[in-house]
């Protein structure tokens, strides 16, 4: 029987995006089915709109949770029709975020691209707790390397401790820093003995290099070189205006819609299906899978289609829930999840923040502080050493991101001036609005949380379905005081750059760092559920994201993670994504998974 | 009740004008996404225009307004008592705060929750305490007795427990006059907001603004 695929790529974002595209421009025939709805951001974007313009001045809203012009379609920490539960005796709800939409999340992210180093990657080595990856740092460097390049990303080497330098060339230059980022960099530099380097962002600064990078990335391949060439030819460098988070119609910076689904579509090798819901993976009496079965959302059919191969990249939950989904006499617990590891160790990112006003801002000199919209620098963790001698009561690190200064004002800015200004009102208000406007600054920590027994997820034992008939996730969350601690030194930290710029703390100051850490899931960076390892008992996958149970199934998403470094995952999905994709070509090359 | 969606100052379709222009002139790239033969296999493009997936370029309030005309001519007063003009911007009625305070309290999320009658009830007793006070309507008052209601009520730790309700309207109003005034065009330059333009580079802070802060 011949399969209508060679391979099927569920989900559209970082990881189904980059898989599709390297599998497209080696030739391989590929579908990839999204839940969502299809989603153009060069028609899409709102550019420039001022918040007035949006309902409610563009405040955020259960349907719209971050804001009314964030790129989001139908997506947030609820979905309508898509329920979860957590477990009773969770330290807290589990918040789970999906965007139901072409290329998920990469649409609204926050750009932040940092490497995971050397220690990353071995942690049960380096401090006895979790686990090693299966590969080094020196085994993914190259893959991020060509990651880099291929989306774009600025920022700096600067040969600091576990943050690695990309090779020479790689990285666009950042943008200068803004006044409130260099008075932070100085009292960090001076009194806190914290660095503050250039920030890595997914941006481009400057127009890609459309005849040097495909031939580089791509060699002896003129397919992969024509499609890159044109798309690189199309993304404008950044103008410096207007949030990333709505997307960006120039293609300044990285979404899989912009930068890896066009190209991977003009190889004419990729089929995109949305609005199909994937409910299980199919496998033949062999175990082998054939293929899946999706719910069409506008027909609410069942439909089947078969692939040779099935990649899961529907993000590290979904991807564990259709695993976990796929029931047969072969794998009554799920497909590949002989282990039982499936859907256990969930990691989510340690965060909080710590807000205040630095009173030496007050009447700046008007200047335009828009630039990249995200930030321009940030603090990545100082602390390696100390740990090392034992001197903090938490065992991984932190990088700190931070926001203030003159942007556009949004709805919130000026909301609580009347409490502030001891009730102006009138031309008092006026004045109050011009001094203070500026003065505000925010710190946001972000950690690595290290994964344990007690955080995953499963099918609900309730039964509960979603409205496509789909059973539901259950999730279960324990922080351990590694995290709690870390959250607390955060608190601290914060306080003290604050207090040290001259400014007033604004927000309470925990002390109890179980009291100010976000809820599991808050900052959209969860992680594992289907985690790689060399062996077939502890983990699910090996280090191509290959399923030891199904060698023709892989998960290249971020289920696959074994630790979530304090660095934002998106690009590390990406890198260990593209080197996945470059093993099955090297693999289908060779015959396999015929 | 009126079954007309009001919608706010700021007309959204002349805000999408502009910004085709300056994406116009920014962008020089084909729309490659759009080149035929390439079409992915979903539905139509384009929002669905739910709630959780609105026309993000032709933005509508999808819920019906609820104060009533003579609840809305006051708030004009009361807004543009609190935000008033001045030679660097208009007060805040011109820019519409309150059609953004209609839109607000008619709003069928939890964030706004009670804030219809609340509001309702402040309007009210500030009515009475105008007639009480003064024997007028608010709107006709001089301004000297508009202030000394207002002054009563302007700092809820400061108000007589008596006024503490009317303290929280007064300070509710305030808030949202201010995120409707300071989101729009006109506030922003009020404040020295320069941004939202494209540039052809991005430069390091001017001399004057390191000065500024003894960085220079």
């Amino acid at each position: 029987m011949k399969d209508d695929y060679d391979v099927i790529v569920v989900g559209s974002g970082a990881a189904g995006g980059m898989t599709a595209f390297i599998l497209a421009v080696h030739g391989v025939k590929v579908l990839m089915l999204e839940a969502g709805r299809d989603y153009d951001p060069v028609t899409e974007t709102p550019m420039f709109q001022l918040p007035a313009d949006a309902p409610l001045r563009g405040i955020s809203t259960p349907d719209k949770p971050f804001g009314f012009f964030d790129a989001t379609v139908d997506g947030g920490w609820t979905v309508p029709g898509e329920p979860y539960a957590t477990a009773e005796d969770a330290d807290d709800d589990f918040m789970w975020w999906r965007s139901r939409m072409l290329g998920g999340r990469t649409n609204h992210w926050g750009r932040i691209s940092l490497r995971m180093g050397p220690y990353d990657y071995k942690p049960y080595s380096r401090d006895g707790l979790g686990f090693d990856w299966p590969m080094t740092y020196e085994d993914m460097a190259p893959w991020y390397d060509k990651t880099e390049a291929l989306i774009g990303v600025f920022g700096s080497n600067e040969g600091l401790e576990n943050t690695p330098n990309s090779s020479p060339g790689v990285l666009m230059p950042p943008p200068a820093p803004r006044v409130h980022e260099l008075m932070t960099q100085k009292v960090c530099h001076d009194e806190l003995n914290i660095p503050t380097i250039p920030s890595h962002l997914a941006i481009l600064t400057e127009k890609q290099d459309h005849e040097k990078w495909p031939k580089q990335l791509f060699p002896n391949n003129p397919l992969a070189q024509k499609v890159l060439r044109q798309s690189m030819m199309e993304r404008a460098a950044c103008f410096w205006a207007t949030p990333c988070g709505r997307g960006c119609s120039i293609k300044a910076n990285f979404q899989s819609t912009t930068v890896l689904l066009p190209p991977a579509l003009a190889t004419g090798n990729l089929t995109i299906r949305t609005d199909a819901m994937v409910r299980e993976v199919t496998t033949d009496a062999k175990g082998k899978a054939t293929g899946v079965h999706y719910i069409d959302k506008r027909t609410r059919k069942d439909e089947h289609v078969s692939a040779k191969l099935v990649v899961l990249a529907a993000s590290a939950c979904e991807t564990a829930r259709i695993m976990l989904n796929s029931k047969s006499t072969l794998f009554p617990e799920g497909i590949g999840n002989g282990s039982g590891k499936v859907g256990k160790y969930l990691m989510d990112t340690v965060g909080t923040w710590v807000s205040g006003r630095i009173p030496a801002l007050e009447n700046m000199p008007p200047h335009n502080q828009d630039g990249a919209s995200g930030m321009h620098l940030y603090m990545p963790w100082w602390g390696y050493q100390q740990q090392e001698k034992g001197q903090l009561d938490f065992a991984r690190g932190y990088h700190i991101e931070f926001g203030g200064g003159r942007g556009m004002p949004g709805a919130w800015t000026f909301a609580g001036l009347g409490g502030q200004s001891g009730g102006a009102y009138g031309q008092r208000f006026k004045e109050e609005a011009r001094r203070h406007y500026g003065t505000g600054i925010g710190f946001g920590g972000r950690g690595e949380m290290i994964p344990n027994e007690d955080c995953y997820c499963e099918i609900d034992p309730s039964g509960a379905v979603d409205e496509y008939g789909i059973p539901t996730l259950k999730f279960h969350w324990k922080w351990s005081e590694h995290e709690t601690n870390q959250c607390r030194h955060m608190q601290h930290t914060f306080r003290d750059i604050i207090e040290g710029m001259g400014g007033e703390v604004h927000t309470e100051i925990y002390d109890d760092g179980a009291k100010a850490i976000a809820k599991p899931g808050e900052i959209i960076h969860e992680v594992g559920g289907a985690i790689m390892g060399d062996d077939p008992d502890r983990s699910v996958v090996n280090e191509y994201c290959q399923s030891h149970e199904v060698p023709n199934l892989f998960v290249t998403d971020g289920a696959c993670f074994v630790s979530n470094a304090d660095k934002n995952p998106t690009l590390s999905i990406m890198a260990i994504a593209w080197r996945a994709s470059d093993y099955i070509v090297g693999q289908m090359n060779k015959g396999a998974f015929t | 009740m009126s079954s007309d969606h009001r919608k706010p100052a700021g007309s959204p379709r002349l805000a999408r004008r502009h910004v085709l222009k300056l994406i116009a002139a920014a962008a020089t790239a084909p729309v490659f996404w759009s080149a035929p033969g390439i079409a992915t296999m979903g539905t139509k493009r384009g929002p669905a225009g739910t709630p959780t997936d609105p026309d993000l370029l032709d933005p509508n309030i999808p819920w019906e307004l609820q104060l009533t005309e003579s609840e809305r001519l006051l708030l004009e007063t009361l807004c543009d008592i609190i935000i008033p003009a001045d030679e660097k911007s208009p007060a805040a009625s011109a820019i519409g705060a309150h059609d953004f305070i209609d839109e607000w309290v008619s709003a069928p999320y939890d964030t706004m929750a009670g804030d219809l009658a609340k509001i309702r009830n402040g309007l009210a007793w500030l009515e009475d305490e105008s007639a009480k006070r003064f024997g007028g309507e608010f709107a006709q008052l001089e301004p000297a007795q508009q202030a000394a209601i207002c002054d009563d009520i302007c700092h809820p730790p400061a108000a007589r427990p008596e006024h503490a309700e009317a303290a929280w309207f007064f300070d509710r109003v305030r808030m949202l006059t201010a995120m409707a005034f300071y989101t729009t065009r006109e506030g922003m330059n009020d404040v020295g907001y320069v941004g939202n333009v494209p540039l052809d580079r991005w430069d390091p802070p001017p001399d004057i603004a390191l000065r500024h802060v003894g960085l220079k």
